[in-house]
């Protein structure tokens, strides 16, 4: 498992490690079944754009009976955006992680139902990016 | 969700005189019905599409983002102090609770900062008044749902006491933005005791009118109890939080576990039950109305002297008198307004506990005076999850008390 961990730091008395992109259901499941993390408190990203690699996918993680909270991170290119899924340790994924392909534009692999949760099914591009403009609007109404 | 809806299947009048309207066997039984996203029980915009096998919900498929609106996107081009008026409108109902969280994280990543004993006990007491407003919607809507009509006009009318006080405070009745970074934004009025002890005097009475009205009320407990239940491994591992996995028995509240704001220093209880049903989250809610009582009360009477707001002149506004006559406050003015501050690069995730359950905060800085993303881990975003689990394989009748007794509010689950 420790070859799985590839940094990490404690900001703020934060714990956050890095995983390699390969093997994060393989960490999240020793963490639930063996070190009690029960609860998935939320998945999301960060966009470092231009970075490489650009994207942070961030796994906040809660042990109940321990009492602390952990964070995971993963570093996503933007060349190969996608992940695994993690529905199958935690079903509290399933959501968090249509969330973050609907903002962010990062696939899930093996998720049972990834499709766009909170905008419209036929919108084009991906809002929480850097290079996503925030107010305008593609089609212009003027000339019609 | 289109596909399911062309898979529609309703009896029409003449097929259902054919048959004598008799219950059709087989697959004619299936019907799928779309529920919402404008149906007064869904309590803002869910829509909910329902596959029925009579009247039994075979499944429930939850759709969301009708209230999307962008605030995370929107928070990444104002400035630090900015946000704190975008976090008022993610949950209408507890803002100070989002204030409060943001501003948490927030100092978290300054650091350097000590908010003051009064602005701390100014926070604990304005986030449990709005916890109280909060309950009191939920509950009078929800017992209108299932039919108790009158408790709504009660509840509302404590409501409205509540706002009354926000309104003192902070000069808003909904979207206060009352707690800032660096303190509250406004020192507290004058004769603000004699408001609060007043309201305060009166409430525990009518938490006991409201159980008196719905204890003793057949058809409130018989739709309740025995309704809308799911395992509690199943809750959690969908990432339930707040008062719905302290009626299925887990003793977890954050105030508790993860103390911020001066929570330690206060008596209050944490309210559990283990029917982990509809009228069990009735419960503990109304238990949790006493307790925030309780605690407002505490804050009231033990109210510490002193500063309302941290001595940060880089962060804080100066005071309107200092900028006449001094010349730093009148550059700080400046440079807050134009600028902003500055928040040291980093990343904190910061909770609280919300009449929902846990908001969740993380916030990245990259040094600049605006923030570069901040993810809001919402409560209704997170219960949500979990309604298929506890409509699917009940009577549609009983969706309408078990969706209730989730305490969803729909701008927090889309932000």
């Amino acid at each position: 498992m420790a070859d799985a961990i590839v940094g990490g730091h404690a900001e703020h008395g934060e714990p956050t490690l890095f995983i390699s992109r390969s093997r994060i259901v393989d960490v999240c499941r020793f963490l639930k079944d063996d070190q009690k993390f029960v609860r998935l408190s939320g998945i999301t990203a960060v966009d470092w754009h231009p970075a490489d690699p650009r994207f942070e996918v961030v796994y906040l993680l809660h042990s109940l009976e321990k009492n602390i909270r952990l964070r995971l991170k993963c570093r996503v290119a933007e060349s190969q955006c996608e992940i695994d899924s993690v529905t199958g340790v935690w079903r509290a994924a399933n959501w968090y992680e249509r969330e973050v392909f609907d903002m962010f534009g990062i696939g899930f692999r093996n998720h049972p139902d990834m499709r766009r949760i909170l905008m419209p099914h036929d919108w084009e591009g991906s809002p929480l990016r850097k290079d996503y403009p925030v107010h305008g609007f593609k089609y212009s109404y003027q000339n019609e | 969700m289109r596909e399911t809806i062309l898979h529609t299947d309703t009896i029409s009048a003449e097929e259902a005189e054919k048959t004598g309207f008799q219950t059709p066997q087989g697959n004619g039984r299936r019907m799928t019905l779309n529920m919402g996203p404008q149906h007064p029980s869904t309590h803002g915009v869910l829509r909910v599409v329902l596959e029925l096998d009579g009247e039994t919900i075979i499944k429930a498929v939850p759709d969301i983002g009708f209230l999307h609106t962008g605030i995370e996107k929107e928070c990444e081009v104002k400035t630090w102090q900015q946000v704190v008026t975008l976090t008022d409108r993610v949950d209408y109902l507890a803002n100070l609770s989002n204030n409060l969280v943001y501003a948490l994280a927030v100092e978290k990543l300054i650091g350097d900062i000590e908010i003051p004993a009064k602005a701390q006990w100014l926070r604990v007491m304005m986030a449990e008044l709005s916890r109280l407003n909060s309950h009191l919607v939920w509950l009078g809507t929800h017992a209108l749902d299932i039919g108790a009509m009158s408790v709504f006009f009660y509840c509302f009318r404590e409501r409205e006491d509540i706002l009354r006080i926000l309104e003192m405070f902070s000069g808003q009745r909904m979207m206060t933005s009352y707690i800032r970074i660096g303190g509250v934004a406004l020192e507290p009025p004058r004769g603000w005791q004699a408001a609060v002890g007043k309201f305060i005097g009166a409430f525990p009475s009518k938490v006991d009118e409201y159980e008196e009205l719905l204890d003793t009320n057949p058809i409130w407990t018989r739709r309740t109890k025995g309704v809308g239940q799911a395992p509690l491994e199943v809750l959690l591992d969908l990432g339930v939080t707040g008062p719905m996995i302290r009626a299925a028995g887990v003793k977890w509240d954050i105030r508790k576990s993860e103390p911020y704001s001066s929570y330690e220093k206060f008596d209050f209880e944490v309210p559990t039950r283990t029917e982990n049903d509809v009228f069990a989250r009735y419960r503990v809610r109304l238990s949790e109305m006493r307790q925030s009582a309780r605690i407002v009360k505490q804050a009231l009477e033990g109210m510490p002297e002193g500063a309302w707001q941290a001595d940060a002149p880089k962060i804080v506004l100066p005071e309107r008198e200092k900028m006449k006559t001094q010349m730093e406050a009148l550059i700080y003015h400046f440079k807050i307004v134009t600028e902003g501050f500055r928040v040291p690069a980093g990343e904190a995730y910061q909770v609280v506990e919300s009449p929902r359950g846990e908001i969740g905060y993380f916030v990245v800085s990259d040094g600049t005076s605006k923030p570069y993303r901040l993810f809001m881990r919402t409560p209704s975003f997170g219960n949500l999850q979990a309604l298929p689990a506890l409509l699917e394989g009940r009577l549609l009748a009983d969706s309408i008390a078990a969706l209730g007794s989730m305490d969803f509010v729909l701008g927090d689950t889309d932000r």
